[in-house]
């Protein structure tokens, strides 16, 4: 048996340069031909051609003069810039209120979860019911209080984006708060020990015991969440369907409008040109989770 | 005495003062949607904040079929069903070998494997979205749910492998020097050793993909168009068609479509929360 591997390893050498596979190694390419087939057909092809239609130059002059397509870029911009920050930032103190120990708390956090838990149609579509200027609950409120017609909040694009950004962080708060309140729970409760004897304030907690052992999973949950929001198509699409005028659009609903005029090179042309911006977000997460 | 139990009251007050806004702003518009699915047409349009007559009577319109919008509603729930268990297992096949190739056999390439999936992973799904679009139709599966299952595969392995690895990572490998010394094979490792101590991580896995798969929205709709193909999802946007949707029954349906994957969370929330958040905290 011995003699027969020496002989196999001496043959698999021999001239090539690369020894034999195990009957481990064979079993374990085996297992990964079903991900790597699933990765050819439906990412690497459709990537492929995706480039490959966005090639024209002439399509990249024609977007550029779509002012839709500006207008997709800017709402896109303030939506990751608007709405992650207060996520994070509200995530962030909301991790240090679930990780106080409260049986209340806990029944708290049972329910705080739901928007996660739920699928986003029949939430997003409810909370579109909501803003109907002559049906919702809300107008219907606002005019009992004050006797006077509310806005027309979807047809308004400011109203209409920031609806649809309330909405995004409504959704995705619970999962992120969960998130950190792991990374805060993880945190050597000692060190808020020693603070509290050292006679530290909450704020000086947070700056000094708090804050330096949760950046690193701060920045790493805000990037990720950068990425994930920017294919958040649901938001803003079930919300305002990209209207008034097309003004509400933003990246990820953009293919859809481009789909409907049949110009889906246009489309393909927009997310290269989002590429610059992406691409590096997406290999740094991509080195910091294979870790 | 009288000083510690009154700073206690006030530290309880100002944790109520988070809580109360906090879960208020979460059940409003899940409110809504219990409000409207008890409330008659005319009621829930008046923007009553509770019906002055409950009634069941949408939930009975829903499951009877008996609108024009709810033709094919327990096909649809079906279909729901039968794309979302598809994914999940086909995700669970096809991440679970993937892992354990990657983790326990080491194989050579299976880091750029696991890079080349945390990449897809990455890749904002709302981009793919288009481009799979033409290529099911390359593929000659456009309108077929098997489009919308490998679709979803392919958006929830990715993931399922990463976590798989990692817990498959802190599995012993004596236990595998162990059996091979006793002459076991991989595919002997793999069914006795690697899938019995793995199964936490795989129902959390396999539920992850099932419940992605269900709530999906945007590929579902591009990929699938025909009334008893469309998932469940689906159908619900196609409410929004008219002007003049009957609102009370989309969110009595929306109510329904919601109830799995919230009964499935809580049931299974211990998996599901240590599993997912493990990864973004790892940091």
């Amino acid at each position: 048996m011995t003699a027969e591997t020496n002989t196999m390893t001496a043959m698999g050498r021999d001239g090539y340069g690369f020894r034999r596979f195990s009957e481990a190694e064979l079993v374990g390419l085996a297992m990964l031909v079903p991900y790597l087939v699933l990765f050819a057909l439906f990412v690497v092809y459709p990537i492929g051609y995706g480039l490959w239609i966005a090639r024209d130059p002439s399509t990249y002059v024609e977007l550029a003069n779509d002012p839709i397509f500006f207008r997709a870029v800017l709402n896109t911009v303030v939506f990751l810039l608007v709405a992650i920050n207060i996520k994070m930032v509200l995530a962030l103190m909301l991790s240090s209120f679930f990780a106080q120990p409260r049986w209340w708390i806990k029944l708290v956090a049972l329910v705080f979860v739901l928007p996660w838990a739920l699928p986003s149609i029949p939430t997003i579509l409810s909370i579109r019911f909501m803003l109907n200027p002559e049906w919702g609950i809300i107008n219907s409120t606002y005019f009992r209080l004050t006797l006077q017609d509310g806005p027309n909040w979807l047809n308004n694009p400011a109203f209409a984006l920031t609806a649809a950004m309330l909405t995004h962080i409504w959704k995705t708060l619970p999962f992120w708060t969960l998130t950190l309140m792991a990374g805060r729970l993880a945190i050597s409760s000692e060190l808020y020990e020693a603070a509290a004897i050292d006679g530290a304030t909450p704020f000086q907690q947070f700056r000094h015991v708090t804050w330096p052992e949760m950046s690193m999973l701060y920045i790493t949950c805000t990037l990720l969440s950068t990425i994930w929001t920017v294919g958040d198509f649901n938001s803003v699409y079930l919300l305002t369907g990209g209207g008034p005028a097309d003004l509400t659009h933003v990246l990820a609903t953009l293919g859809i409008r481009y789909l409907r005029l049949d110009q889906v090179d246009l489309y393909l042309a927009a997310v290269v040109c989002a590429l610059p911006v992406i691409a590096p977000l997406i290999y740094f997460m991509m080195k910091r989770l294979s870790k | 005495m009288t000083r510690p139990s009154f700073r206690a009251m006030t530290g309880e007050a100002k944790l109520l003062l988070v809580a109360i806004p906090l879960l208020i702003w979460t059940l409003l518009p899940i409110y809504h949607i219990v409000l409207f699915a008890i409330s008659p047409k005319d009621s829930a349009l008046s923007g009553k904040l509770w019906p002055s007559q409950p009634t069941l009577a949408n939930f009975e319109i829903v499951f009877s079929q008996k609108h024009y919008y709810l033709q094919h509603f327990w096909l649809q729930l079906w279909n729901s069903f039968v794309i979302s268990a598809a994914t999940g297992i086909l995700t669970l096949l096809v991440a679970t070998m993937a892992a354990f190739a990657i983790s326990r056999i080491k194989v050579r390439g299976g880091r750029a494997v696991l890079n080349a999936a945390l990449i897809t992973y990455c890749i904002p799904a709302a981009f793919l979205a288009v481009p799979m679009y033409r290529t099911m139709g390359t593929y000659q599966l456009l309108n077929t749910q098997w489009a919308l299952i490998l679709a979803m595969v392919t958006i929830a392995s990715p993931y399922a492998i990463w976590v798989l690895k990692q817990s498959a990572d802190k599995l012993p490998y004596e236990l595998d020097e162990a059996a091979v010394v006793d002459g076991a094979t991989s595919l002997q490792l793999f069914r006795l050793i690697f899938l019995p101590l793995m199964a936490p991580s795989l129902v959390a896995v396999g539920t992850y993909a099932l419940i992605l798969a269900w709530n999906e929205y945007l590929y579902a709709f591009l990929l699938l168009s025909a009334d008893d193909e469309i998932p469940l999802s689906v159908a619900l946007g196609n409410f929004l068609a008219a002007d003049d949707s009957p609102w009370e029954l989309l969110m009595t349906t929306g109510l329904i479509y919601a109830l799995p994957p919230a009964a499935i969370y809580f049931t299974l929330r211990r998996y599901m929360v240590s599993g997912l958040t493990a990864g973004s905290v790892k940091g």
